[in-house]
């Protein structure tokens, strides 16, 4: 699903982000990505939907060459991959059913299926009766459903996730957690950077520990590894 | 595209200029002063081409015969300027008639030279091109039996000269014009994007394509564009009819007269117009680019 060889990322300021990383991850696989702050995590996750290009480096999602990737091909990668953020990026205009159907609408779905296909997701995520409310009516878990709603509506193959329980408190976290797990039952791949040491200790899953811009550690059912 | 997608566009680009509202008075207010400008422009720069062709063509050759031709040979010096490469039409006078003009313009003291008339058999020759004029001259020039060629050499090139500098001057002034009004509304188009930044980043992670984003910014900078034609058209068609009314009656019978009202009018509201559509979207089109790189 996702493979990396020797990627190494030099930013425009000189930061080297990631030093020549490799990595494979398979199709139905949970990754938590752990380490300090400024170890290169952000980047490596920003990669998978070419946020950022590697400087140099062979990386593949889904088959795709995200290094010669051209730009007007950017949007049909993301297709295949949905982003959830610490702070939800929803659209506090638009209701919970607005917001999750964006993401259809954008991709120009058929509205039929935008309906249907919207409310079975938040059905999934618990939210069918609050479809009508605003972001702001909500709590930050819910608002945090909403936003894996709308990051899942499109059936990703890949699901990537930053922080995702970061600004949650620890009962909503869990739920958050529960729903990654269903999702990823489904078959969806979640690859999830997190600093959450109680969540990736007790739903063990396969676990990258990047530093300084290279992977130090990569055990399956792995712990977090780090005090705090 | 599919046309429901073209409908959403169309109906974004409504909502986002009434949530700027006061950005697109401003923007549309500028657009309106430069249209306006632009507008009152094109109004003198083709009145002045109009005057400048017609002082142009009025512009003729005098050839005077020489005193001893025949009447003969003053019939077939006619045919020989008609035939040269250039010439629009010539147009003969006796030095009698010469003389009938002279006394209707200096007065009845000169009519006793009507004993002895000192004046030549004259040809009154246009060019074809008003600047070819000095080169038919001199072709004329050339013939025999020809006493001197005049057509005021100096007062021609002098004018030439004015009216093309007037020209320059006046389409420079329209380009910073429009320059300025480009800058306005890219401005504009920049503020509405940035307040809805979040949207265009959430559309590109989510695999909107770069045009599905780019489409309604550029059309709200059309509709800012044509909004702000709208005002430019109407007050300078006003201003031209008063124009026209006042001095069309005033200049009959002179060298030179306006453009008619219609269709000039016409094609200078689609001249304002297009400049609106094309400032808006390129306006647009210019500030949206770097905040499609999420």
């Amino acid at each position: 699903m996702i493979q990396m060889k020797n990627v190494y990322k030099k930013y425009p300021n000189g930061i080297v982000a990631l030093n020549g990383l490799n990595v494979e991850i398979e199709q139905g696989e949970f990754v938590y990505i752990v380490g300090p702050s400024g170890a290169g995590k952000s980047t490596f996750i920003k990669m998978m939907y070419r946020e950022e290009r590697p400087s140099s480096g062979q990386m593949f999602v889904d088959d795709i060459d995200i290094a010669t990737l051209k730009n007007r091909k950017v949007p049909m990668l993301r297709r295949q991959i949905g982003v959830v953020f610490q702070d939800f990026k929803l659209l506090t205009k638009l209701s919970v059913y607005e917001n999750v159907a964006f993401a259809l609408e954008v991709i120009e779905e058929k509205p039929a299926d935008i309906k249907k296909r919207v409310m079975e997701v938040l059905d999934l995520v618990g939210l069918k009766h609050k479809a009508k409310m605003f972001p702001t009516e909500l709590s930050g878990g819910e608002q945090q459903r909403v936003s894996i709603a709308r990051s899942i509506v499109n059936m990703p193959k890949v699901m990537i996730a930053d922080e995702p329980t970061g600004n949650l408190d620890p009962d909503t976290a869990w739920d958050i957690m529960n729903l990654f797990e269903r999702i990823n039952k489904a078959g969806t791949t979640i690859i999830m950077a997190t600093h959450n040491q109680q969540i990736v200790n007790t739903r063990r899953h396969r676990v990258i520990a990047i530093e300084g811009g290279l992977i130090v550690r990569d055990v399956a059912g792995g712990d977090y590894g780090y005090e705090g | 595209m599919k046309a429901r997608t073209l409908v959403r566009h169309f109906k974004e680009s409504f909502k986002s200029i009434g949530r700027n509202s006061w950005m697109t008075f401003a923007s549309v207010s500028a657009v309106t002063v430069t249209l306006l400008l632009v507008g009152v422009s094109v109004l003198i720069m083709m009145n002045l081409n109009k005057v400048a062709d017609d002082l142009e063509n009025d512009v003729e050759i005098k050839v005077f015969v020489s005193l001893d031709a025949e009447e003969e040979t003053v019939q077939n010096l006619e045919s020989q300027i008609s035939e040269l490469p250039g010439v629009e039409s010539t147009n003969f006078s006796t030095k009698e008639e010469e003389l009938t003009d002279l006394v209707l313009d200096f007065g009845d003291e000169l009519s006793l030279f009507e004993q002895n008339n000192p004046l030549f058999d004259v040809f009154y020759v246009k060019a074809v091109d008003p600047q070819q004029t000095e080169q038919v001259a001199t072709d004329i020039a050339a013939l025999e039996n020809i006493e001197n060629v005049e057509y005021g050499k100096d007062k021609i090139e002098k004018l030439f000269n004015f009216l093309n500098g007037g020209r320059y001057v006046g389409l420079i002034l329209i380009l910073a014009l429009l320059f300025t009004a480009m800058f306005l509304i890219s401005n504009t188009i920049r503020i509405t994007i940035v307040a809805r930044r979040r949207e265009i980043e959430i559309m590109k992670l989510v695999g909107a394509t770069n045009w599905f984003v780019r489409i309604p910014f550029i059309l709200e900078g059309m509709w800012l564009g044509i909004l702000g034609s709208l005002v430019p058209i109407g007050l300078v068609a006003l201003l031209y009819k008063e124009i026209t009314d006042f001095a069309q009656p005033r200049l009959t019978g002179e060298l030179f007269q306006l453009l008619e009202f219609t269709p000039f009018i016409y094609q200078v509201s689609a001249l304002i117009l297009m400049m609106g559509v094309f400032i808006g979207i390129w306006g647009s089109f210019m500030s949206i680019r770097k905040f499609l790189r999420v």
